[in-house]
């Protein structure tokens, strides 16, 4: 096999259980969000759009969506001759098998497959996070820097710093601590989940990492403290830009709202850096005489004859007259009927909420979520 | 698998559409906010199961050829078959002086000997429609036809269908008489120039035309031998436009602000597929207002659209209005302009304040990247 210069890892193993509904059956990456995509799309385009041509995907959580979602990789341009997507599933051998244990185990567990391409620089992604980010720079400054690994980092707010693990630098950049979830932590800067590492460096740690029983096989956790602790150059990204963990619920609706903001840095628009996914075959989205839309984002296919006021709504949804869709979050194929009134809610794909039904709350500081395939029956009332 | 080969025939009259078919073919003409005409024909054959089609080009095109690329959007990036296209070969032997369709089946023989299927089905793409090719089929089997030509009875054939051939049948199905409709009488059977039959026909009639001389056009050669062969009719019973001048572009487009013929058209028989643009959702802002129109991925809105289609990536800037009026991919209507029954070709600009107003029997065409 012809030697890449670099190859993206990308860990799409999570069950993302705070999204509850939304993930029983399908893995975080595969989530929809921002009304056309999958949170995947966005890491899977960045790579593309980088130049990278070699992309692992590990896969552990109910991996079949998410598997045939990505196929061969055609829709992000990764079907290669050489290199392209390859779908990394936990295997069996001839001592056994065993699950992926965490994100470095993972790894570890594809030695052989990161080898074949024999790279200088393995970058390690995560499948859950939404951002545009071009790994070339990050790439440009790992070389500049002379760095063996390269963590990017984002400012937060002081007092979410005890959400994230914390990157405490050196003035030309380099880490010298690293704070998991610090109580009172000394910089704001919070690792991304993006990586870079020398090939030859990462290996050599994985595989030590794995001799050692106590350790739980995690980068944030083990890892990189390990990489820190002997002295290795390791040094953080500045990245100033769009990023959000789409974890919870809550976080999911936020960052689709966050799309319908004036001011919104997350530019879907860009046909510089354009952000692919499975296109749904559908003619384009009908306004009916009686519709009135404001504030929103709709996607192909969809049909409408009542009000939509700050919403997304994903292709092939169904909306009666007199129904008011407000502050929500609409996936595809959703039918919803007529007289109806939707407010700061999650409705789940396929689910058909009948005639006069009120979801959700204006008044309420929780998001209602209506799962997949749910049926409502006429004048259901479900806050 | 089925016996069928697809040849799509382009050899289409423009001349009364001249405004959208200047710099490409009438088949890649943008229709519907994100198709163009041919995915119409390519999607029927290909939910009937035809994986050889060919596609018979004049010239122009460049913006066809970008369009279908490797056929993979219709799933005819295949090894064995898939999408080919036949460009005229001007200067085979003809000296490049393009006799009819015809010579470029003559020229293009070789792919149809070689193709492994033992019938084709040709059709045009300015016949817009979701026609299910397998119940034609099955027609043309049961009546025994040498060839059978696809047809739809319509009742508003004095506006509709100008120049478009016509059929007189007998009770049981057999042509008798193909005419041209200059819209004298409301109902008329309109050829849908859509032809079933025997690839071994198909060469025997383009060899004899080619020998003999006396046809460059096969819609002619099979009007020659109606007597001589068993040639029926299929009835289609659902929607069809026949797009052959900007007014049936117009005419037909605002047609599909009804949802029952969208439906229809877009899923009746299968879906119609089309090359993908990743764009992204369309977004509505805070000075909207939209009422009965059809809007495709990647607009910005931010003005009023009534009865309108917008193709993909479209600007509708604060202020400004668009009504009864097709916008086609990456116009930019600017701040307090007018756009009203007009027809804008790709990247038209209609900068801030200045009006286009054509009228409803004879829609403005502007053409494309012109600035207002």
């Amino acid at each position: 096999m012809k030697k890449k210069e670099w190859i993206a890892m990308i860990l799409a193993g999570g069950q993302g259980s705070r999204l509850t509904l939304l993930t029983k059956k399908i893995a975080k990456p595969a989530v929809y969000f921002g009304g056309k995509y999958r949170i995947i799309d966005f890491v899977l385009s960045n790579c593309s759009n980088s130049g990278i041509d070699t992309v692992g995907v590990l896969t552990q959580y109910q991996p079949l969506v998410l598997n045939s979602y990505i196929g061969i990789g055609s829709p992000w341009d990764l079907d290669r001759k050489k290199g392209g997507v390859t779908l990394l599933p936990p295997y069996v051998n001839e001592r056994g098998g065993e699950w992926y244990k965490g994100t470095a185990n993972a790894i570890y567990q594809n030695i052989n497959f990161v080898d074949e391409y024999d790279p200088d620089y393995v970058v390690v992604l995560s499948g859950d996070h939404i951002y545009k980010m071009d790994y070339s720079m990050m790439l440009d400054y790992h070389k500049e820097k002379s760095a063996e690994a390269t963590i990017a980092v984002i400012e937060v707010p002081w007092e979410e710093t005890c959400r994230f693990g914390i990157m405490n630098t050196g003035p030309d950049g380099r880490i010298e601590e690293f704070d998991e979830k610090p109580r009172n932590a000394r910089s704001n800067l919070a690792s991304m989940g993006i990586y870079i590492f020398n090939w030859n460096v990462l290996k050599k740690y994985l595989v030590e990492d794995e001799a050692d029983p106590e350790s739980s096989n995690d980068f944030g956790k083990n890892i990189i403290p390990k990489m820190l602790n002997s002295g290795i150059r390791l040094f953080a990204y500045p990245f100033d830009g769009y990023w959000k963990d789409v974890g919870t619920i809550e976080s999911l609706w936020e960052a689709n709202m966050d799309l319908l903001k004036e001011d919104n840095r997350l530019n879907l628009f860009d046909p510089k850096w354009k952000i692919y996914s499975v296109n749904a075959i559908r003619p384009p989205h009908f306004a009916g005489a009686t519709a009135d839309i404001k504030c929103s984002m709709v996607g192909e296919g969809c049909i409408i004859h009542g009000e939509v006021r700050n919403s997304v709504l994903f292709p092939g949804v169904y909306i009666g007259k007199d129904t008011k869709v407000v502050d929500t979050v609409v996936m595809p194929k959703v039918m919803i009927g007529e007289n109806v009134v939707v407010e700061r809610a999650i409705i789940g794909l396929e689910s058909v909420i009948n005639n006069g039904c009120r979801i959700g709350d204006s008044t309420s500081g929780s998001i209602t979520l209506v799962g997949e395939y749910e049926q409502m029956p006429q004048g259901t009332v479900y806050i | 698998m089925l016996d069928y080969m697809g040849i799509i025939n382009l050899n289409e009259r423009e001349d009364n559409i001249k405004g959208l078919t200047g710099h490409r073919p009438l088949a890649a003409v943008p229709i519907a906010g994100r198709y163009r005409m041919i995915d119409f024909a390519l999607s029927n054959l290909v939910n009937a199961g035809v994986q050889n089609i060919s596609i018979f080009t004049q010239n122009k095109y460049r913006s066809l050829l970008d369009h279908l690329g490797t056929g993979k959007a219709w799933d005819l990036d295949r090894k064995n078959d898939g999408l080919f296209i036949m460009n005229p070969m001007y200067d085979y032997y003809n000296l490049g002086i393009y006799r009819g369709d015809i010579e470029n089946f003559k020229c293009h023989m070789d792919y149809i000997n070689f193709s492994k299927q033992n019938n084709v089905i040709i059709t045009p793409s300015n016949m817009i429609c979701n026609v299910d090719y397998q119940e034609a089929i099955k027609h043309h089997n049961e009546t025994g036809a040498d060839i059978t030509i696809i047809y739809k009875k319509a009742d508003n054939c004095t506006v509709d269908f100008q120049y478009c051939s016509t059929l007189e049948m007998d009770e049981y199905g057999r042509i008798e008489r193909i005419d041209i409709n200059f819209g004298k009488e409301n109902g008329c059977n309109v050829s849908m120039d859509m032809y079933i039959m025997k690839k071994s026909l198909f060469l025997d009639i383009v060899n004899s035309c080619v020998s003999t001389g006396y046809c460059d056009y096969f819609r002619e050669a099979v009007y020659k031998y109606l007597h001589k062969l068993k040639i029926f009719g299929y009835g289609f019973e659902g929607y069809l436009a026949c797009i052959n001048s900007t007014y049936s572009y117009y005419k037909t487009s605002m047609q599909l602000l009804d949802m029952d013929i969208s439906r229809e058209l877009f899923f009746k028989n299968g879906l119609i597929y089309t090359k993908v643009k990743d764009e992204p959702p369309t977004k509505y802002k805070e000075n909207a207002r939209i009422i009965n129109s059809l809007v495709a991925n990647g607009c910005t809105i931010d003005g009023l659209v009534e009865n309108s289609i917008l193709f993909r990536s479209v600007k509708i800037k604060k202020g400004a209005v668009v009504k009864d009026s097709i916008i086609m991919q990456n116009c930019s209507i600017e701040e307090e302009s007018r756009v009203v029954n007009a027809i804008l070709d790709k990247s038209v600009r209609v900068t801030k304040g200045k009006q286009i107003i054509g009228n409803t029997d004879n829609p403005e065409v502007i053409e494309k990247k012109t600035v207002i």
